[in-house]
Order: structure tokens, then C-alpha cells, then sequence
């Protein structure tokens, strides 16, 4: 599934052991998404390879990072990899939604692929829809995470230091049983499914998701993507935090174009 | 997110996976549900079928793949269109192949002598340089269908020293761009180009954030 890019680096590129994978799960408001592009925007992170998939629906267009008309010019598709050897990051940015029954070989091929490259552990950056949420989480940070339990050994602790609060479980049948409780994300897209199979698999995965609705999402993609630099420290954290974070050019006319001159 | 007083309506999401499908998917597949999901899949699966030269047609997969150094494929009816009216005629093309397929917005016809309004997937070849091909595709490849199309039409070609040119149409309404489309003179050309396309392009380059889907991505 994973091709890397011919950059004459040979392997050394696609050499992932140890090393942190963000990945964004499709979901509400396509915040993971947002907060990928802004890690790679602003770290300027090199593209290493892509997924040549049949999951995700197809599409292709010219570098959204391009920041001049010299590399305005590179294809970018669906499903990319980017590496950032200095701080052992590597991010998988998916920018299609996945095609119906899909969903499921995509994330058995992911964490096959995990495994293989022997990351050290996979951050899934997530949302979940707001307007599902109780009388408790109304109130408080929409920000939540979890961690699979081996990963939970590692850094749990450290969790409770940033003072972060775990997604909470909810009855699995409301109303009748209140004993059994159940992970529900709803609008969380392949969020559950990635994180329990995690968990079977002994796979070191966190799952960082912001509460939201669909609308304009740029200020939940900052939201997400300071919640992650709280714990990874990517960039340093200044006190205007949306100052610290580059916004790829691809952001532009996300609300359509310029008015005909003749409507007024 | 409310239509009139009373009627909640559950807002379509972006994560793709609705929660009514994973909770089906969740349900153990009975027996019967296999065969459904098999028979539809097979009911989605693309045909190739090539033309050899002394006229037998034969299943893409059994050939050994043919050579090819320029292949140029038009998507959609004003593509393909554009072909008919000032490529193809049938002293210098030959049709090699046909696509066979159906989904929900369309189904091939049979035969190779189709009407500019039927969709249709088709593969000449130029009689005086076998090794240009070109398809016209004017039916529409559904999103779980492109890829097989994919694999299946560039698996019997090789693919060494092999130049492919992929003729397209969007709407000007799709196209993203600082000012009005109203006033933009329309009809104008973009191109992408791949790093190993060497080749001068006689058009300026798709700006971001604009996009292409569909088969022409695939």
C-alpha cells in the first residue's frame, strides 16, 4: 500500500522505526484533517510516499502547501506520507472520504502497515459530533483523549499532569441498563474502530478529538492541533496561539469565490 | 439542526462512515447477506474486452500486455465528444476495445457503433502507429468502480516510455477562484502534469486550491 516517493534518499526516507505517526480520522467538520495540514504546513515536512489505495474516493490536484510558483507544481493525491526525521514525526494526511464497505480494509492495512514500519506509536487526531454530547460535557474543554493500555503505561501519567480529560464512556443501552458502559463516537468516522483494534493489536495509539459541528472549522483545527503541541511540543508555544501555526495556501476561497460585481 | 418547528433532521456528516452503517456492519453477515453483497459486486465489475487483430475478442487478463507509447483518454461526453469531432474517423482509427459496466447512473451499451448520447467505453488504435491508443469514456465510472477500471485497462498495457494524456470537463461554477466566475471567459483549459512529463504544456497550470475527482484523479 505504501509507495515511497523516488527522492534518491533510497530507504533511508521511509524508515519509520520509532518514530510518532499522526494520522486524521475523516470525521465531523473534517477537523483532524485541518489540524494535519497545519502540522505540515509549518513544519514544512517533506512528502516520503503515499497510499496507492483503493479505499479512499480519488482525487488529485497541485501542491496545497506551495508557498511560491517553484513548487506550486508537485501532484498531490489522496493519500500522502510526510517524514520529519528531526523530530521522528511522520504524518499520514488523507484528504477523501472513504468508499462505502472501504472503511474497514483501509484500517487493517493501516495498522499492518504500523506494524511493519514499526512506528512507536500512532497519534489519531479525531472530532466527534457536539450536539451529542450530555448535560456533563456541555460544560468544561471540548477536548478529549484516549489511550490504548499500552500506551496508557507509558504516558498516562503525563495525562494527568497537562490536566486532560479522558472521553468518557456512555451507557450501552440508555434508559434500561445503565451498568454497561460502551465507547461511542459518533461522527468520529473510522476513530472507533482504528482505536479498538488498537487495543487488541498492542498497538501504542492516542486519540486526541475536539467536540464539533460541521461549519467553519478553522478555529477547531487550532483548537485540536494546540491540544496536541501541549503534549508532542511541535512548535514552540507562544501566546497568541493561532500565530504559531502556518496556514497552507490550499485554506484559501474554502467558502467560495469572489462576488460577480454586477449583484450590487 | 431544525427544517420547520418539531422536525430534527440528522445532518449529513463528513466522517463518511454513518452510524447506522457501522452498526450494520457490526451484525454478523448471515450466508444470505454474502451471496447479496458477491451477486452486487459482481454486477459492479468492469469488463475489458480487446479486439486482437484477426477479430476474436478475449479477456483482458489472458493477453500478454501490448505495447503502448501514447494513450489519451477522454472522460466524459464533451471529452469524448471533441475526439469524434476532430480525432477519430475510420480510415486512420481502428476499435481494439471496449469497457462493459453499469452502476446506478448508467450502463454501457453493447455494441461499438454508438450515438454521441450513449454511454459508451471505447479503445481505437492508429492504424498507421499501432502503439497510440486512445478511449473515449462517456459513461460515468461510479467512485468503487474506478479504480478496478484502473487496474484493469493500464494492466494490459506496459507501462515503460508510455506517455498518457487524460482530456477532461468541469463546470466553471467547481472552479475556485479569487474573483466572480461570472466573469471569467470561459471556456478555459488547466492542466496537472506529473514530474516525469517533460513535455511543454500550451496551458497554465490548475491553481490550488482547485481539485480534480472522479476518474480523471483515479
Amino acid at each position: 500500500m505504501f509507495v515511497p516517493c523516488d527522492r534518491g534518499g533510497g530507504s533511508a526516507s521511509s524508515d519509520f522505526k520509532g518514530f510518532t505517526l499522526l494520522v486524521p480520522a475523516v470525521s465531523v467538520g473534517n477537523v483532524g484533517q485541518l489540524a494535519t495540514d497545519l502540522v505540515i504546513s509549518t513544519l514544512n515536512m517533506t512528502k516520503v510516499g503515499y497510499f496507492y489505495t483503493d479505499c479512499l474516493v480519488p482525487m488529485v490536484g497541485n501542491n496545497p502547501y506551495a508557498t511560491a510558483e517553484e513548487n506550486s507544481m508537485e501532484l498531490s493525491i489522496n493519500a500522502e506520507v510526510y517524514s520529519l526525521p528531526s523530530k521522528k514525526l511522520v504524518v499520514l494526511q488523507i484528504r477523501s472520504p472513504f468508499i462505502k464497505n472501504k472503511y474497514r480494509p483501509f484500517c487493517q492495512t493501516l495498522l499492518s502497515w504500523v506494524k511493519s514500519c514499526k512506528c512507536a506509536r500512532v497519534v489519531l487526531l479525531s472530532s466527534s459530533h457536539a450536539y451529542q454530547r450530555d448535560d456533563e460535557q456541555l460544560l468544561g474543554t471540548p477536548l478529549r483523549y484516549l489511550l490504548t493500555p499500552d500506551l496508557e503505561k507509558a504516558v498516562g501519567g503525563l495525562m494527568q499532569e497537562l490536566n486532560w480529560k479522558e472521553m468518557e464512556k456512555v451507557a450501552a443501552y440508555p434508559g434500561i441498563n445503565d451498568t454497561e458502559k460502551v465507547l461511542h463516537i459518533p461522527g468520529g468516522g473510522i476513530t472507533k474502530l482504528l482505536f479498538t483494534e488498537s487495543c487488541s493489536k498492542g498497538i501504542q495509539m492516542a486519540v486526541l478529538l475536539k467536540f464539533c459541528s460541521e461549519g467553519d472549522n478553522i478555529p477547531d483545527a487550532f483548537a485540536l492541533v494546540n491540544y496536541l503541541n501541549e503534549w508532542l511540543q511541535l512548535v514552540k508555544s507562544e501566546v497568541n496561539t493561532s500565530s504559531q501555526w502556518k496556514i497552507p495556501s490550499s485554506w484559501r476561497l474554502l467558502f467560495g469565490n469572489g462576488l460577480p460585481p454586477a449583484l450590487f | 439542526m431544525a427544517t420547520f418547528f418539531g422536525e430534527v433532521v440528522v445532518a449529513p456528516s463528513r466522517a463518511g462512515v454513518d452510524d447506522e452503517e457501522s452498526a450494520e456492519e457490526a451484525r454478523e453477515e448471515t450466508p444470505e447477506d454474502r451471496e447479496i453483497r458477491r451477486e452486487l459486486e459482481k454486477k459492479r465489475e468492469i469488463d475489458v474486452l480487446w479486439t486482437l487483430k484477426s477479430g476474436a475478442s478475449t479477456e483482458s487478463s489472458a493477453d500478454e500486455p501490448f505495447v503502448c507509447s501514447k494513450f489519451i483518454v477522454a472522460i466524459g461526453h464533451n471529452a469524448a465528444a471533441f475526439l469524434s469531432s476532430f480525432i477519430l474517423d475510420s480510415v486512420c482509427w481502428e476499435v481494439v476495445g471496449v469497457a462493459k459496466l453499469w452502476n446506478e447512473w448508467c450502463r454501457t451499451s453493447n455494441t461499438t457503433n454508438v450515438l454521441p448520447t450513449d454511454s459508451f467505453c471505447l479503445f481505437y488504435r492508429l492504424i498507421s502507429d499501432p502503439t497510440v491508443l486512445l478511449c473515449q469514456c462517456s459513461c460515468y465510472v461510479a467512485e468503487d468502480q474506478q479504480f478496478q477500471w484502473l487496474e484493469k485497462v493500464f494492466g494490459c498495457m506496459r507501462k515503460e516510455d508510455l506517455q498518457v494524456t487524460i482530456l477532461s470537463t468541469c463546470p466553471v461554477a467547481d472552479y475556485k477562484t479569487q474573483e466572480s466566475t461570472l466573469t471569467l471567459p470561459s471556456p478555459f483549459l488547466k492542466a496537472l502534469k506529473t514530474k516525469e512529463f517533460k513535455e511543454e504544456v500550451r496551458c497554465p497550470l490548475l491553481e490550488q486550491p482547485n481539485i480534480v475527482r472522479d476518474l480523471p484523479a483515479a
